[in-house]
């Protein structure tokens, strides 16, 4: 009965009863930290399992809708860059998020639009100039086996994904060929205005909960009114900052339940935010949690870039939230030729 | 806004999708770890389970509360927390449900339990009388997280209750049975950790492949059972502490 938020109401994720693929992409060259994610593992939480899914949430979606697929269809999380991909099969793909150079065959392609490739292209992504991750999507999904619900790939549980790690050289990608009725399949592109523009800086919006009142009203004004820099301790885990310090009046609490976006202070007073691969459980103080939205923006950020933190309130973050939602579904993609 | 839904049970925000109900036991403060709250923990579980349905997306229960995430589509703060307060008003009051009752093979000795002769010390006993107490107790589960498959189990004989290690260790085995003040648990997969070790489990408490996954859930009684080396090696265990690193 306890299904994750994308596959109760957005979408029910199309689980056919088609023949497994066996072609799709052989991986030539596995990046940095490539990954397999889909929206996410949910309901498993009493095994001690994370959530995983795709740290930028938003640009995952796009990645997905632009090749006409279910929001939680599996697709790939590539970090910094570097990934390269030889296609089996005629396929359409997507790539989003972060401004990483693509390019098939060595033509330079624009991000944010569907495109056909055929069976030996070569697919590859640069390195990332600004921000950090990128979402490469396939027509149908990756056809990967999924473990507790989902594909996503937590690597230091060693679930999801293809043998619960990181995509490594000569992997294959199954997914299905486009057949010739879909060679037809509509050119689509998100309107540049609507493309998120990556920065060095990003406003975390942040309701104050859980031990809260264990931070005195000084406290919170400092974490408030203090610019934070991510340092080098920052991944799908949790992102570590360096800054003025605060301080909770405790050191640690009966360890409890961890949200995503969950702001933990630790006894040295920096905060860290804590997302996708979060551990579910643990013991540090929590004077709030970043709403999800700008956790997504949060996870494109790396060592030396800067946020700061602005309290709202319960019914702010929830006006948020649907307001988001609501322009997600009302933007039209739009064809290109 | 903080809510009460009981004199055992309040509510606070948790995040943009998700709140947290803190158990407490008459009148004292959620920050003890005691079998009447975790029963009250696992009771709250139960009907939360029992009433919602597609609204909640995923429940974590630990020692004295649950993180309730739910689906903001479906159902918002406000009215999730009356029908909390509605479902979990009865809870707490009729609650003698007892767990199962697992036991836990243990190889207990100096190569497979390298800080028993620290804690053996640290308590004045000798490391017989540690393994005694700690086989004497039945533990119950009180949370299950970290990792994957690690549970939290309690509460540890007062005399073998042993703070962590100052600086973890950067690999514990697979199967490292630990003492951590007055927790213990078994390491469901090698890890970096900071318990202190005093036996090894030739069990997976972790396994994908199988059904159950686990071999325990939250609320169960667990005891520790010793067995000898051969024991050991027969049910599956491995060469122990070679792969102990400090």
């Amino acid at each position: 009965m306890l299904r994750g938020i994308y596959m109760s109401k957005l979408t029910s994720i199309a689980c056919s009863e088609e023949h497994a693929h066996e072609l799709g992409f052989v991986v030539t060259n596995a990046g940095v930290l490539s990954l397999i994610q889909d929206a996410g593992r949910y309901g498993a939480f009493n095994l001690g399992l994370t959530n995983g899914g795709p740290a930028d949430s938003l640009a995952f979606y796009w990645a997905n809708k632009l090749c006409g697929n279910e929001p939680n269809s599996t697709a790939i999380e590539i970090s910094l860059g570097g990934l390269e991909l030889t296609a089996q099969v005629d396929c359409v793909i997507a790539v989003t998020g972060a401004p990483m150079p693509l390019s098939i065959n060595g033509q330079p392609k624009a991000l944010w639009r569907s495109f056909l490739v055929k069976a030996g292209d070569t697919i590859s992504l640069g390195f990332t100039p600004l921000g950090v991750r990128c979402y490469l999507a396939v027509v149908g999904g990756f056809d990967i086996k999924p473990s507790f619900g989902s594909t996503a790939t937590v690597c230091r549980e060693s679930v999801g994904g293809i043998r619960g790690d990181k995509l490594v050289d000569n992997d294959i990608l199954p997914c299905q060929a486009v057949s010739k009725s879909a060679n037809k399949l509509k050119k689509l592109m998100l309107p540049e205005h609507e493309q998120p523009q990556y920065a060095n800086e990003v406003l975390l919006h942040t309701v104050l909960s859980y031990q809260q009142a264990h931070f005195s009203n000084i406290e919170k004004r400092l974490l408030f009114s203090s610019e934070y820099q991510i340092s080098k301790h920052w991944d799908r885990m949790g992102y570590r900052l360096q800054g003025r310090a605060i301080k909770a009046d405790v050191d640690g609490i009966l360890s409890e339940g961890i949200c995503y976006g969950a702001v933990q202070v630790p006894a040295d007073g920096q905060p860290i935010v804590l997302l996708n691969d979060r551990q579910t459980i643990g013991g540090y103080p929590k004077i709030g949690a970043v709403i999800s939205q700008d956790c997504a923006k949060l996870s494109q950020l790396r060592q030396g870039d800067k946020v700061r933190f602005e309290p709202i309130s319960m019914s702010q973050a929830d006006n948020m939230f649907h307001l988001n939602l609501r322009r997600l579904t009302q933007t039209k993609l739009i064809s290109y030729s | 806004m903080s809510t009460l839904i009981n004199d055992g049970i309040r509510l606070e925000v948790a995040g943009e999708n998700s709140l947290m109900l803190y158990f407490s036991d008459k009148g004292q403060e959620s920050s003890v770890i005691t079998p009447n709250i975790s029963s009250n923990v696992q009771q709250a579980d139960h009907l939360i389970r029992q009433h919602f349905s597609t609204e909640i997306i995923d429940l974590i229960s630990s020692y004295a509360s649950i993180l309730v995430v739910f689906n903001l589509l479906e159902i918002d703060h406000h009215d999730l927390r009356n029908k909390l307060k509605s479902v979990l008003k009865q809870c707490g009051s009729v609650n003698n449900k007892q767990g199962r009752l697992i036991e836990l093979p243990a190889y207990y000795s100096l190569e497979s339990g390298v800080d028993l002769p620290r804690i053996a010390k640290h308590a004045k006993l000798t490391i017989e009388q540690v393994i005694y107490l700690h086989q004497a107790q039945e533990y119950r589960v009180y949370a299950i997280g970290f990792a994957p498959g690690f549970a939290y189990l309690g509460a540890v004989d007062e005399r073998i209750a042993m703070a962590r290690l100052t600086t973890p260790r950067l690999k514990v085995p697979k199967g490292a049975i630990a003492i951590a003040d007055r927790q213990t648990a078994v390491y469901p997969a090698q890890s970096p950790g900071g318990w202190n070790i005093i036996g090894l489990c030739p069990l997976d408490m972790f396994n994908a492949q199988a059904e159950p996954t686990m071999p325990v859930e939250v609320g169960d009684r667990v005891k520790f059972v010793a067995i000898d080396k051969a024991e050991f090696i027969e049910l599956g265990g491995r060469s122990p502490c070679t792969e102990l690193e400090c």
